[in-house]
């Protein structure tokens, strides 16, 4: 296992290598000088010549990548242009609340997808599985930012169920910064039920087309394995229907599943950009799109080089726990 | 008499026939299998429905789609005169719609073309040459592919400057590694089959090779592919017009008229509920349609994969 771990780790090294460079040549190409930026239009000429050699500007470009790159390696991505903040400290501090809506939206869209993969396997033809198919597929077509929109049409503005924008109302002390442990772990339960209102629609939107591609992709290899040998031996050896479905269809049927959920995180990170936006949420995507506003193209590189790094580790992450799933991976 | 009753009742048809019977009845198997899946041709129709309301538009569009403006109607709702209400400015929506068809899926054909035909070029040169070329190759593709797709795009915006055309080339350079890896795969299982063996037995050169036996027989995950890729295209490009990457203000682009009756204020909650509704409920609707599609495609070229 630590053999396999470590060979995984290694193949990641140069896309890794690979990915820092084009972040690096993209950001690059840019239009705009970053020192003419950073000090503004008034200033003089010398004064840009002197940061841009201070910046390390005037060196070949190989060279800017080698420093950029030992840079990175200690988590130095340089200051915001615009609130001259450190970019990796920047980022850390709206990290907890992307990765509380996107794991929320992840246990959203298996609460949903894994149940309803399994029914419609297993009740193939019928009409929940037609209806199931037909939402799973309405569900991959969905435009994020419209269904988010839609949500605070009904639950904001017409029911006034739930708040809209923003992530609490109430003072919650921070420890994680992570509204809901929070609030749990300091027993404030107005601070909890704020968390969980503001939380819901955005992770609803967010989780849906993860849910779909889930429920899909469930029902799909639930099929393929309910028609396997050791299925039928267990139904015939008289095992409760309920058990073989869970106990040896569904375990086996998850493999394909888990490895979908590896690549969704890609998608919910992006989508995380656009419903962060519209719901005000302080998170990255939130900041992602704020920075290409304002041409802060340290904060951009920032936010595609740890996005990018981010879904990277989920994915190897996902290998790893795959070959937990099914020894045979490994070799 | 009683051979063609037998022929009718008894064996299947076709076998045993000469071959040009045999390929027909092959496009006859997929035509039944896709036409025999009712999602798909609702898709299908749905999208000749939309071909023929771009081709149409202007006869088509009641009102002008930028120039109509009547602020006394600002998020009027659904009437007789405008029977899908009236956006920000008292535009007309529904001619805005009728627009928006045309600009909304040319944006969209022309990434997937971008993605088709240089994602075939590379998955040909890397299945074709294998070696270093397939290492080389693919290993680009594995780096653009490390990236989340929408956080690519959004970098490639920012480069070449926002507008439509520029969000259409990102979308289409994001998903060259997926048309790369599919025409690869294709062409590797094909690369040692006899036929191809024959072929430069026979004399054949590289180009003849590629374009009479490999090209075709990729060219099924190749359709399946770019469908869904449409689908996922018209969807990115939306989403960058709506974060004010893509299309811009008075364009009618459905992404665009969404974001900008998000941005007139909390009012479009209230009042304009229907400047949000409508707009995306055409996105989810042809994004819909093609995702049926290319389901009914990739189902009908692979008999095995029943639903």
């Amino acid at each position: 296992m630590t053999t396999f771990i470590g060979r995984k780790l290694l193949q990641l090294l140069p896309v890794l290598l690979g990915v820092s460079f084009v972040v690096f040549m993209m950001v690059r190409a840019i239009p705009g000088d970053p020192a003419q930026i950073l000090l503004g239009q008034q200033a003089t000429e010398e004064r840009v010549a002197q940061l841009r050699v201070e910046m390390g500007l005037d060196q070949p470009l190989l060279v800017q990548y080698v420093l950029f790159l030992r840079d990175a390696a200690v988590g130095d991505l340089g200051d915001s242009i615009v609130t001259g903040q450190p970019v990796t400290a920047e980022l850390l501090g709206r990290f907890p609340a992307t990765l509380e809506l996107t794991l929320t939206a992840m246990l959203f869209a298996l609460a949903v997808g894994i149940p309803a993969g399994v029914i419609a396997a297993v009740k193939q033809y019928s009409l929940l599985d037609k209806i199931t198919s037909v939402i799973a597929l309405t569900g991959i077509s969905m435009p994020i930012f419209w269904l988010a929109l839609i949500l605070a049409v009904i639950f904001n503005v017409n029911l006034g169920l739930l708040p809209f924008g923003g992530r609490v109302d109430v003072g919650v002390l921070s420890i994680t910064g992570m509204v809901i442990p929070d609030s749990l772990m300091t027993l404030n339960f107005a601070g909890l039920w704020s968390g969980i209102t503001h939380l819901a629609m955005p992770a609803i939107a967010l989780g849906t087309i993860p849910m779909a591609v889930v429920t899909r992709m469930t029902r799909s290899s639930m099929l393929e394995v309910m028609n396997e040998d050791y299925i039928r031996t267990a139904y015939a050896k008289g095992v409760l229907p309920l058990r073989v479905v869970f106990r040896h269809a569904l375990r086996n049927a998850m493999l394909p599943t888990v490895t979908v959920i590896g690549l969704q995180f890609g998608i919910l990170m992006g989508g995380a950009v656009i419903t962060e936006t519209i719901f005000s949420w302080n998170g990255i995507g939130n900041i992602a799109l704020d920075s290409i506003y304002r041409r802060d193209y340290a904060m951009i590189q920032g936010v595609v080089l740890y996005g990018t790094v981010f879904f990277m580790l989920i994915n190897l992450a996902v290998d790893i726990l795959y070959a937990v799933l099914d020894p045979r991976v490994r070799y | 008499m009683a051979d063609t009753t037998l022929a009718g009742g008894g064996a299947p048809a076709g076998t045993g026939a000469e071959p040009a019977v045999e390929t027909r009845g092959r496009f006859g198997d997929f035509r039944r299998a896709f036409l025999g899946n009712k999602l798909a041709v609702f898709g299908l129709s749905v999208m000749v429905f939309f071909a023929l309301v771009a081709l149409f538009a202007p006869v088509l569009a009641p009102y002008d789609p930028i120039r109509d403006q009547d602020l006394a109607g600002k998020f009027a709702g659904p009437s007789a005169a405008h029977l899908l209400g009236q956006d920000e400015l008292g535009r007309d929506i529904l001619s805005r719609l009728i627009y928006g068809v045309r600009i909304s899926l040319t944006a969209g054909l022309a990434a997937v073309s971008i993605a088709t035909v240089v994602g075939a070029a590379v998955g040909l040169a890397a299945g074709y040459a294998g070696r270093w070329v397939d290492a080389v190759l693919m290993r680009l593709m594995d780096v653009i592919l490390a990236f989340p797709s929408i956080l690519l795009a959004i970098v490639i915006v920012t480069i070449l400057g926002r507008g439509l055309t520029n969000a259409l080339l990102a979308v289409g350079i994001v998903y060259i590694p997926q048309m790369a890896r599919v025409v690869r795969s294709a062409v590797i299982s094909v690369r040692e089959r006899e036929y191809v063996e024959a072929e430069r037995a026979l004399g054949a050169g590289h180009a003849q090779i590629v374009s009479s036996a490999i090209l075709p027989n990729s060219m099924a995950p190749l359709i399946v592919q770019a469908t869904l890729t449409l689908a996922v295209a018209v969807l990115d490009i939306a989403a960058l017009s709506f974060l004010g990457l893509g299309a811009t203000a008075p364009t009618p682009e459905w992404g665009a008229m969404l974001t900008s009756a998000f941005r007139s204020g909390f009012g479009v909650f209230v009042q304009g509920q229907h400047a949000i509704l409508f707009p995306g409920l055409v996105i989810a609707l042809s994004v819909v349609s093609v995702n049926f599609v290319g389901d009914g495609l990739r189902d009908a070229f692979d008999p095995r994969r029943k639903r």
